[in-house]
């Protein structure tokens, strides 16, 4: 009896969240509502919370209440501090989520909104939050070590190696894919352009009144900024409809590259409170609010989904990124499924933190859900939108030409029909020239978002506001992440060229950090310009290196994760982490060698370079492109397909050097994980 | 509120400026700003010889800790 009033109501959550998905598999032809997905999502996290987590805690973890964390061995009040655990919730989810689970589900829609639901949902159960709430445990068992130094300690000194410049290598395509983003929203849009451009002397202004004005007033000078940012917004629409004032805001993609390169360079070098830290509160607090706008306008407008469950390009043939199904469907959603990259962040501030070790949990699995939740809902914006407008954003010039006739007549050819005024009708609502091929994610969430808020506060006539809100609110947090990845992978670049010349370490002297710097932003902006300047519009070979990169870092880190539980004698619950990793290492080195070998010219990367070179041998100038043009496309294939490698290489060595270890620690009769000593407190700590 | 007994008034309240410390601490911590009342608890019972720093002091250690020196903050994920 007791058994059933305790499991019963899991029970039927999770035989409402397999009907949601049922209905959602079954429903053909006509319009469902979002709210099956929203309810299928978080009946199946709440069960997987429940029990799936709970498992991993109790046998594989086996978490102990009573075993001192490190924020109380070695408080210190600042960076060690124990921490209420909704608190560091908060904390936690703030510094996971980015733009990257807004941006994949947007581009995986061109499947359907069924493929992406499924390995959003079934990916962040089964790896996306395992991944994150086993490195969180790793770390908080070895004082907060970051992920670098626990394989290190781990697995030894060379995959340790390894690691660090394959996060490096990560860190400048995750930085090049961001900047690509900005500049695709950007592009001759004044508006846009005005807006974020007013971010960097609002965020200075704020900068000034909390370090001289009156210092650590957070909560104060973000209201004054917020305040800022949406009179930038409204007066960004006179900007742009001014003519003396347009044309200094309204750029070419090209030129956009070259002001986020100086931008990049300038920002990474000025003194953090300046513009980094201010802007930070800024993107920080408009990235949860909005976060929790959508939802809750989703919740209270029960929108009707307009793309259909399964579009005929799960073969591969899709316009907005190429490749079938299997794996690129995997590649496409990394962060909101499972993202490499939160390794980092469980490895950084957040075991310092945590008050018991059972509430690692809560925030590692927990966190990780949310996220997951985030992507769920960008596939709720991207799947509301006509499907014709989706197909007419996120395609490429190339295909679908430059104005609103060919776009129409493009797309309604794909099976999407959409005629021109619609097109036209679409871009004067949100406020912009035209809404043709702005691949990368954001504008697509953008559109949707500014439908699905301005059905719910105020009409119609808000939709360009809430558009241009939306865009400012995702570029703003590109534009920190821009600020605070290059002076991250400054630091990482420091120290890796200080294995070869010590003296390069010394990041307080300047030479060495500038010289680092420059090769940091020269190495994004070198993809980034690539990225803009491809006539396939860039998302096409950029982000699914971004995926497979990203991905890989997870298969790393879960690597890591058996490594541990097999030197901890628990190899029987190892398949927790095997699974998800073998799936992960399976997909990105399909996709990576796809990339590599494949003949088709969309998806190889070698294929697509030999055309182009055979053309330009041949004199084939038939194309809009010039001969010099074919000759950047040339080399930028080719220096795809070297990072490409350079991955494969990477994850394949430390899987080797995974596999390797576990087989030691199999041999071994004893005990041989290096965690830090373990001082039981005498009284169960708070929070359970 | 006339429903409730002065007892449970008083609860509720406790409860709610709880809840308002908790979001405001959250909101602060999200931005790497941990409790500053806290550190100086901390200080003033564990090294009673040390110098607490000002608000201001600590406000700039841990804004320089979460984005510059050092190279472990900054961390910004996609």
């Amino acid at each position: 009896m007791s058994a059933l009033r305790m499991h019963g109501p899991w029970a039927v959550l999770g035989i409402v969240g397999a009907l949601c998905l049922a209905v959602l598999a079954t429903q053909r032809g006509e319009p469902v509502n979002a709210l099956w997905i929203v309810v299928a999502a978080i009946s199946i996290y709440l069960v997987a919370y429940r029990y799936y987590s709970l498992y991993i805690a109790e046998h594989a973890m086996r978490l102990d209440p009573r075993r001192s964390t490190p924020a109380v061995r070695l408080n210190n009040g600042l960076d060690f501090v124990p921490t209420d655990r909704y608190v560091l919730f908060g904390h936690h989810f703030a510094a996971i989520a980015g733009a990257g689970p807004l941006v994949g589900p947007v581009l995986a829609a061109q499947m359907g909104y069924l493929p992406g639901t499924l390995w959003i949902i079934f990916g962040v159960v089964l790896a996306g939050a395992v991944q994150d709430f086993m490195i969180l445990f790793v770390s908080m068992r070895r004082d907060g070590r970051s992920i670098g130094e626990l394989i290190r300690s781990e697995l030894g000194p060379i995959p340790g190696v390894i690691a660090l410049f394959g996060t490096f290598m990560i860190m400048i395509i995750i930085l090049a894919v961001m900047a690509m983003i900005v500049v695709k929203a950007l592009t001759h849009s004044p508006w846009g352009t005005f807006t974020v451009a007013a971010t960097i002397p609002i965020a200075m202004l704020m900068g000034v009144y909390s370090r001289y004005i009156r210092p650590g007033r957070i909560g104060e000078v973000s209201v004054i900024g917020f305040i800022l940012l949406l009179l930038a917004i409204v007066y960004g629409q006179d900007v742009a409809a001014s003519p003396t004032w347009a044309p200094f805001f309204d750029y070419t993609g090209t030129q956009l590259v070259w002001a986020l390169v100086g931008y990049g360079f300038v920002a990474s070098v000025l003194p953090v409170w300046l513009l980094l830290a201010p802007r930070d509160y800024l993107s920080t607090f408009l990235k949860i609010g909005t976060i929790a706008a959508l939802a809750l306008s989703i919740f209270i407008l029960a929108p009707q989904l307009h793309l259909p469950a399964v579009t005929k390009f799960v073969d591969g043939s899709g316009p907005v990124w190429s490749g079938g199904l299997f794996p690129f469907l995997f590649i496409t959603i990394a962060c909101g499924a499972v993202s490499g990259f939160h390794s980092l962040i469980s490895s950084g501030t957040t075991p310092k933190m945590i008050d018991n070790e059972t509430n690692a949990r809560f925030i590692g699995y927990g966190g990780m859900l949310m996220e997951s939740f985030v992507a769920i809902m960008a596939l709720v914006s991207a799947a509301v939108l006509d499907p014709g407008v989706y197909f007419v954003m996120n395609s490429p010039a190339a295909v679908i030409g430059t104005t609103p006739e060919s776009a129409s007549a493009a797309v309604t050819a794909m099976g999407f029909a959409i005629t021109p005024e619609t097109i036209s009708q679409v871009a004067s609502d949100v406020g912009e020239a035209s809404i043709i091929s702005r691949a990368g994610g954001a504008p697509t969430l953008a559109v949707g978002m500014a439908q699905i808020i301005s059905s719910v506060f105020g009409d119609r006539s808000m939709m360009a506001f809430w558009y241009h809100f939306a865009i400012l609110f995702e570029a703003l947090f590109i534009l920190t992440a821009i600020d605070a990845g290059t002076r991250a992978g400054r630091f990482m670049l420091q120290d890796l060229i200080g294995l070869v010349a010590p003296s390069f370490r010394t990041t307080s002297s300047w030479v060495p950090s500038i010289i680092a710097t420059a090769l940091c932003v020269t190495a994004w902006g070198t993809l980034l310009h690539q990225g803009v300047s491809d006539p396939l519009g860039g998302i096409n070979t950029l982000w699914p290196l971004f995926g497979i990169s990203n991905q890989m870092l997870a298969a790393v880190a879960l690597t890591l994760a058996t490594v541990v539980l097999f030197k901890m004698k628990r190899q029987r619950y190892a398949w927790i982490t095997i699974l998800p990793a073998s799936w992960l290492v399976l997909c990105t080195l399909t996709a990576g060698l796809q990339k590599i070998f494949s003949t088709d010219v969309k998806v190889g990367f070698v294929a697509a370079a030999r055309q182009f070179s055979d053309r330009i041998a041949s004199g084939d100038t038939s194309g809009p492109l010039s001969a010099a043009q074919m000759q950047q496309i040339v080399q930028n294939n080719y220096i795809n397909t070297a990072l490409t490698i350079v991955f494969v290489v990477v994850v394949v060595s430390i899987v080797g050097f995974g596999i390797n270890s576990c087989i030691k620690a199999l041999r071994n009769p004893d005990w041989t994980a290096r965690e830090a000593a373990d001082s039981t407190i005498a009284t169960p700590a708070p929070g359970e | 509120m006339s429903v409730l007994t002065g007892k449970s008034r008083k609860v509720l309240k406790g409860r709610l400026s709880d809840i308002g410390r908790c979001l405001c601490d959250g909101a602060r911590l999200m931005v790497g700003m941990p409790n500053y009342d806290t550190y100086v608890a901390h200080v003033r019972a564990t090294h009673p010889d040390r110098p607490v720093m000002t608000y201001e002091e600590f406000f700039r250690d841990r804004q320089n800790a979460k984005f510059g020196g050092g190279g472990k903050g900054g961390f910004v994920c996609c």
